[in-house]
């Protein structure tokens, strides 16, 4: 299928050109441009953002992973707490989970003192929180499936038959 | 001690590898991007390298019948049949060697007499012609066209057959060119060997690497079986060039002979590669579709940048190779790889390197990544550029 073969092209690279896919995949650039357009429509390709390894930059940044307890709602089960979660910018992710706690959310800020300081005043007071635990991130090796980390380098230098 | 006067006079007659020069001074400089390779650019399947793992964990350290693991042939035997429809006793006719290199090699020697001929089609891969001068034989090279995509017509072979010839070496998905042969190709060749007793090493390592189609073994036209000696291996397909793994299919008769030199010269394949290889053959059908549809974006991909760039470039339909035409610019292929390396830090390789037809074209690998391949096609078109001025 056509649609799968240019998701899996904009997985890999979400700044191929249509003309760059097309030639790829042997089919017309303006039918890619149809496909994407469709997938968008659909809510499949919800959006396109870039990979930034942030260790590059001066700038600070302090991830941690935070696990949370909750008391789900009546009816509305984790969804309630979940959306409110979900509109906090520094929320990069935001994971409903099976085992030992529920929400799982993948969180950035400049400090430690940031991250606690969330915890302690926007997760903690909410009033469904049972009990959060966080964990911080000391470095990043993969993400979005991408190697951030370790540079491969290409050994094949010995033969050129 | 005056080496050349002891060291063998057909060791000292074998010309260096053409490839070399480049090689070399590409290796000297930095921030090069190199289209030169002729491997893969995959790691080996997971599943295979754990598999490997494994059997030096259980100590399966030591050596195997000469022929190769009887469960290996028998994999090898398997996979030739449902892929190829080639039908081989792995008891008799199969012999695992290490790398299609020692395929070709051991074919030729079982087969020659001194002063045998032996044609190949040419540009080619660069090993043939070296190890029939060893043997003693004669190399008669057939020169194809890019109007034909690199294909041997049954014409240009029959023009070169003498009462001498005694092998044909077809080698088809083709490197450098790209090339491929489908059945109806094959056909034709087939029609001119009928009568004779020319015999056929048919290098089949880039079989799984196909495009637009399915690979046709020359051993699966009607007849051909009894002259043909199929050589594969585990290189290209499976990404495996470091484990040194292939082997050779072919009447009893010759394999057995084969074999008789691999005893001596080798004693067996490596062990552990061996093992590799059955999980490869059982277990990796979809690592390779991926591997195929990845190098079909990147041809693809590549061809249509050639094309663009002004250098003229056949659709190849095998191999991981392109072979443009650089006759545009008026320079020899040599030149214009010296001055491209020069000049850009841009790495091909000459047609020449692989035979006096190869004159006025390059060979450049698309086994690189996108990304790698747009950086040089950006660099290629600034030297096309500042040579039109
Ligand atoms: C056409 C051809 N045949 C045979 C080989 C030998 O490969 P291996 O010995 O790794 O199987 C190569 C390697 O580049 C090749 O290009």
């Amino acid at each position: 299928m056509n649609k799968d073969k240019v998701l899996q092209l904009l997985e890999e690279n979400a700044r191929y050109s249509y003309e760059e896919m097309g030639v790829m995949l042997g089919i017309p650039a303006d039918e890619v441009e149809k496909i994407v357009a469709q997938l968008e429509k659909e809510g499949i390709i919800r959006g396109y953002k870039v990979i930034v390894d942030r260790d590059k930059l001066k700038e600070n940044v302090v991830s941690a992973i935070i696990e949370l307890k909750v008391t789900p709602k009546r009816d509305l089960g984790f969804d309630e707490i979940a959306e409110k979660i979900t509109q906090y910018p520094e929320v990069e992710d935001l994971y409903l989970m099976s085992g030992g706690y529920d929400l799982a959310l993948l969180i950035s800020c400049e400090t430690f003192k940031d991250i606690a300081m969330f915890v302690a005043q926007r997760l903690a007071t909410l009033d469904s929180v049972l009990s959060t635990a966080t964990h911080f991130v000391l470095c990043r090796y993969k993400e979005k499936g991408l190697d951030v980390h370790f540079s491969q380098t290409d050994e094949r230098r010995n033969v050129w038959y | 001690m005056d080496y050349s006067k002891i060291l063998s006079d057909r060791v000292q007659e074998i010309k260096p590898s053409g490839i070399r020069k480049y090689f070399d001074i590409a290796n000297s400089m930095e921030d090069v991007i190199a289209l030169g390779v002729g491997e893969p650019d995959f790691k080996t399947p997971w599943i295979v390298r754990a598999a490997a793992i494994d059997t030096l964990e259980k100590g399966k350290t030591s050596y195997t019948s000469n022929s190769g693991l009887e469960l290996l042939r028998k994999a090898i035997a398997h996979y030739l049949s449902s892929k190829f429809g080639v039908e081989y006793d792995p008891e008799k006719e199969v012999v695992v060697t290490v790398g299609g290199s020692e395929g070709i090699d051991i074919c030729i020697r079982a087969l020659l007499n001194p002063g045998d001929e032996v044609l190949i089609v040419e540009p080619c891969y660069v090993a043939y012609a070296p190890i029939i001068e060893l043997t003693g034989g004669k190399v008669v090279p057939i020169p194809t066209k890019a109007e034909n995509h690199f294909r041997l017509t049954p014409e240009e072979l029959r023009a070169h057959i003498t009462d001498k010839t005694k092998l044909l070496i077809l080698p088809y998905p083709n490197n450098p060119t790209g090339g491929v042969m489908r059945r109806e190709h094959l056909e034709a060749i087939a029609e001119v060997l009928r009568d004779t007793d020319i015999m056929v090493l048919s290098d089949e390592i880039y079989a799984e690497l196909t495009y637009n189609g399915r690979h046709v073994s020359f051993a699966a036209i009607p007849g051909m079986k009894e002259r043909t000696i199929l050589v594969n291996g585990f290189s290209k397909a499976f990404s495996m060039t470091g484990w040194r793994l292939g082997y050779a299919c072919g009447p009893a008769p010759v394999i057995a002979q084969m074999t008789k030199i691999h005893q001596f010269a080798i004693m067996c394949a490596p062990t552990t590669s061996q093992h590799a290889a059955v999980e490869a053959l059982r277990r990796c059908e979809e690592n390779i579709q991926s591997m195929v549809q990845e190098y079909d974006r990147r041809r693809r991909y590549i061809v249509d940048g050639f094309n663009k760039l002004g250098l003229d470039c056949f659709e190849p339909e095998g191999a991981f190779y392109i072979f443009p035409s650089i006759q545009s610019t008026g320079m020899t292929s040599d030149e214009f790889c010296e001055k491209l390396l020069y000049s850009k830090r841009v790495a091909v390789v000459p047609g020449t390197a692989f035979g006096a037809s190869g004159e006025g074209f390059v060979r450049v690998s698309y086994s690189y990544s996108i990304k790698h391949i747009q950086e040089a096609l950006r660099r290629i078109g600034e030297f096309l550029q500042e040579l039109r001025g």
